[in-house]
């Protein structure tokens, strides 16, 4: 598509032709171009072509999923009861989702209108990440169809997870209707908008409430297992706490990662106004995760110090654990604070690539990795592995295909 | 008023319907987590470790009262004992069987040690406290059930056991649920009759009784014999206590006993958090409601500065 443009091809960015006349639905879902053309050009892009390798294989094993049952795709552990499934898609995928909230406050809340041109870039990742968080829930859960049950057949209000259950479940309805906007926009239906900018201070409170306390609930989940997770990733006093602040520059570098990729990959459907912005606006994000780098790595020592266990950072275990600290937390946060001092774009995009990899590290690890450390290693089926893929891809397809349509990346034009 | 514990008060609480709950959910949280402590008359059992002799006679009673399949070696095969599951660990409880005995060779112990292991019916179960849909219940007589009607599959349960127990039918696609020992509770405890297992044994291992006299008697066995048995009852104190009780003559921990589990039910652990709850429903709406306002006032007065 970036080649398409180049050629003098105009991307839809208003409900009206270039002649005057309205773009219908299926024109705006074809990007504005002929089907024939549109077909061309999918068929064209090499990133396409995995896909279908991907689905090839993936999709009957998913499908096989729900035939023959979670003992066909995993190792079907009882010492081991969540795996990849949760393992990524729950505890990866929520704190890389964690922008939404934040650029919700720092636009809306905090009135820098400066940050404007990537909020819903900011929203979008929230969504769809939480939306295929859910996804991966549907596929790990043994009866899926009971989903609802903790919300209204039997409630257990006492459980973390029944606080993760319904939190998730609000805050999806949130980061919908904050969305709106660039759907109505889209679609053409200035009312819906509107009724939503009146209630938009309301969603951004309820937003950071619930994610404060959804994020810090996912890590006390395994304070229910306080002998399980090695020592080194465990506090109880802390572990809330350190997945909260974790989210916080995990939710923003992820989108500076995704920044960086629509401007690599997308750049046809960027406007101006998010192209000229983006390098200021990755050092303002930069800045802001090296804060949440900063404090979390301080709460990390600390809790390290209030249990006491120095003495597990000179063991195989702790070498792992240094290894994580040192390329997830230490070099980011050296690298954001370089990229901010010296205005360095690139630098921050670095690190934020950085920071992601060292918090999907930290989250496999409490969940995964030294879970059951005295125990054995559990190495996920490879069946497992396909699924993982599989959705992940189609969380990656939902993206793209969002991005390419909706007003995310550029300004709609509002007929006058 | 001890008799009003968590299990009602939570109920109570749900009555409350559902839009308080996803609010309030928290400060009944909170509530839960003072310690219960156990039903005063629960009953429980003793187990004398020193006594069994590995004759599996407790696995095909328990098989049998619970309809569970048909195993693939019969309950007179011994090898079972040499079998490892993963990690070199001897076999554990699973979907097709609530209870299973395992053999620990003991260095200076003439005999193998063989030990007995199921559901210890915790008085404060980590299983209950994480379940999201109240599927579990610690009854009165001290079995914990669980209702799996509503089981969702989560398997946090799993997670939370600190004794490793729960199981699920993961080869199940329509129904799998989890599955562990319930004490014979149907069947049997509820009518004040001891499980299948202790009455099968040939050997006696086992004790049936309300929980409080079986402790006295264990300590009164240990103080008879203290050359004998450790002076300890697994189970007395573990995780706020359990219905099921260890005495053994080698250290616990030299037979796959976990010793480091503390005195504390897992709920404690995750007080923190719960306790975080109330403060962040309560404050931060006003906290970030007064920064959105301080924030815009400056806009505000910026405005008023461009226009002077
Ligand atoms: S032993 Fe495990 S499954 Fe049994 S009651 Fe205790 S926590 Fe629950
Ligand atoms: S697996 Fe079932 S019983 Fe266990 S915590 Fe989840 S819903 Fe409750
Ligand atoms: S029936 Fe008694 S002696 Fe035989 S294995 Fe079970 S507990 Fe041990």
């Amino acid at each position: 598509m970036n080649s398409l443009k180049s050629q003098g091809f105009a991307p839809v960015v208003s409900d009206l032709k270039k002649d005057g006349s309205e773009w219908t639905v299926k024109e705006k879902i074809m990007l504005g171009l002929s089907p024939k053309e549109y077909w061309a050009v999918q068929r064209r892009n090499p990133f396409n072509w995995v896909l279908w390798v991907i689905y090839a294989v993936g999709l009957p094993i998913l499908v096989g999923r729900f035939i023959f049952g979670l003992g066909w795709v995993t190792h079907s552990s009882y010492d081991y009861p969540w795996g990849l499934f949760l393992g990524w898609g729950l505890f990866v995928m929520v704190p890389l989702s964690a922008s939404g909230f934040m650029m919700g406050t720092t636009v809306e809340l905090f009135g820098r209108k400066d940050f404007k041109p990537i909020e819903r870039l900011g929203l979008l990742n929230g969504l769809l990440g939480y939306l295929f968080a859910v996804m991966f829930l549907q596929v790990d859960l043994g009866q899926p169809w009971r989903l609802i049950y903790p919300m209204f057949v039997s409630l257990g209000p006492a459980a973390v997870l029944f606080l993760v259950a319904w939190h998730v479940a609000t805050y999806l309805s949130c980061q919908v209707a904050e969305l709106v906007p660039a759907f109505s926009e889209w679609m053409g239906f200035p009312k819906a908008k509107k009724f939503i900018k009146s209630m938009v201070l309301g969603l951004t409170v309820a937003g950071i409430i619930l994610s404060t306390l959804h994020q810090g609930a996912l890590g006390a989940l395994f304070t229910y297992a306080p002998g399980k997770v090695h020592p080194l990733w465990y506090s109880s006093p802390f572990q809330w706490f350190h997945f909260f602040v974790s989210a916080v520059f995990a939710g923003l570098s992820m989108l500076i990662v995704v920044s960086t990729l629509t401007k690599w990959f997308m750049r046809w459907r960027c406007d101006e106004n998010y192209l000229n912005n983006l390098s200021k606006l990755t050092l303002g994000l930069a800045k802001g995760a090296s804060l949440a780098l900063i404090t979390y790595l301080v709460t990390k020592i600390i809790g390290i110090a209030h249990d006491n266990n120095w003495a597990y950072l000179l063991t195989g275990w702790g070498a792992w654990y240094m290894f994580e600290i040192v390329v997830g937390v230490l070099l980011p946060l050296t690298f954001y604070t370089m990229a901010v001092r010296n205005s360095n774009a690139s630098l921050a995009r670095f690190a934020a690539f950085l920071a992601v990899f060292g918090i999907a590290l930290n989250r496999l690890n409490t969940a995964l990795i030294t879970f059951n450390w005295q125990l054995y290693q559990e190495i996920p089926h490879w069946r497992e592995v396909v699924i993982v893929i599989t959705v992940y891809s189609t969380y990656i397809v939902v993206y793209r295909a969002v991005l390419a349509r909706m007003p995310i990346l550029y300004t709609w034009k509002e007929k006058k | 008023m001890k008799k009003l514990n968590r299990r009602s008060f939570l109920k109570g609480g749900l009555a409350g319907g559902a839009t308080i709950v996803a609010v309030g959910t928290s400060k009944q949280a909170l509530a839960g987590t003072h310690n219960f402590g156990g039903y005063p008359d629960s009953m429980g059992v003793l187990v004398d470790l020193t006594k069994c002799v590995g004759c599996r006679t407790c696995e095909a009673a328990c098989n049998k009262e619970q309809g569970l399949p048909t195993p693939d070696k019969p309950f007179d095969d011994l090898s079972v004992f040499e079998e490892k599951r993963e990690g070199g660990l001897p076999r554990r409880t699973s979907e097709k069987a609530y209870t299973v005995v395992q053999k620990y060779d003991v260095e200076g112990r003439e005999h193998p040690l063989f030990r007995k292991v199921q559901c210890n019916h915790c008085n404060e179960p980590a299983c209950l406290t994480s379940c999201f849909v109240n599927a579990y219940k610690k009854t009165p007589e001290g079995a914990v059930i669980y209702d799996k009607t509503v089981c969702v599959g989560c398997r946090t349960c799993m997670i939370a056991c600190p004794f490793y127990i729960p199981a699920y039918s993961y080869s199940s696609a329509i129904n799998p649920v989890v599955k562990k020992c319930i004490m014979c509770y149907d069947t049997r405890l509820k009518f004040g009759r001891p499980p299948a297992c202790v009455e099968s044994c040939p050997q006696e291992v086992m004790t049936f009784g309300k929980r409080t006299d079986l402790l006295k008697l264990a300590h009164q066995r240990i103080s008879e014999k203290p050359d004998k048995y450790v002076d300890q009852v697994y189970g007395e104190t573990e995780v706020g206590g359990t219905a099921w009780m260890y005495m053994s003559d080698v250290p616990f921990d030299k037979i796959g006993y976990d010793n480091h589990l503390g005195t504390q039910p897992i709920i404690s652990y995750v007080k923190e958090f719960l306790a975080m709850v109330p403060m962040v429903l309560t404050i931060w709406p006003a906290l970030f409601t007064g920064f959105h306002l301080l924030s815009n006032r400056k806009d505000a007065l910026k405005n008023d500065d461009n226009k002077s």
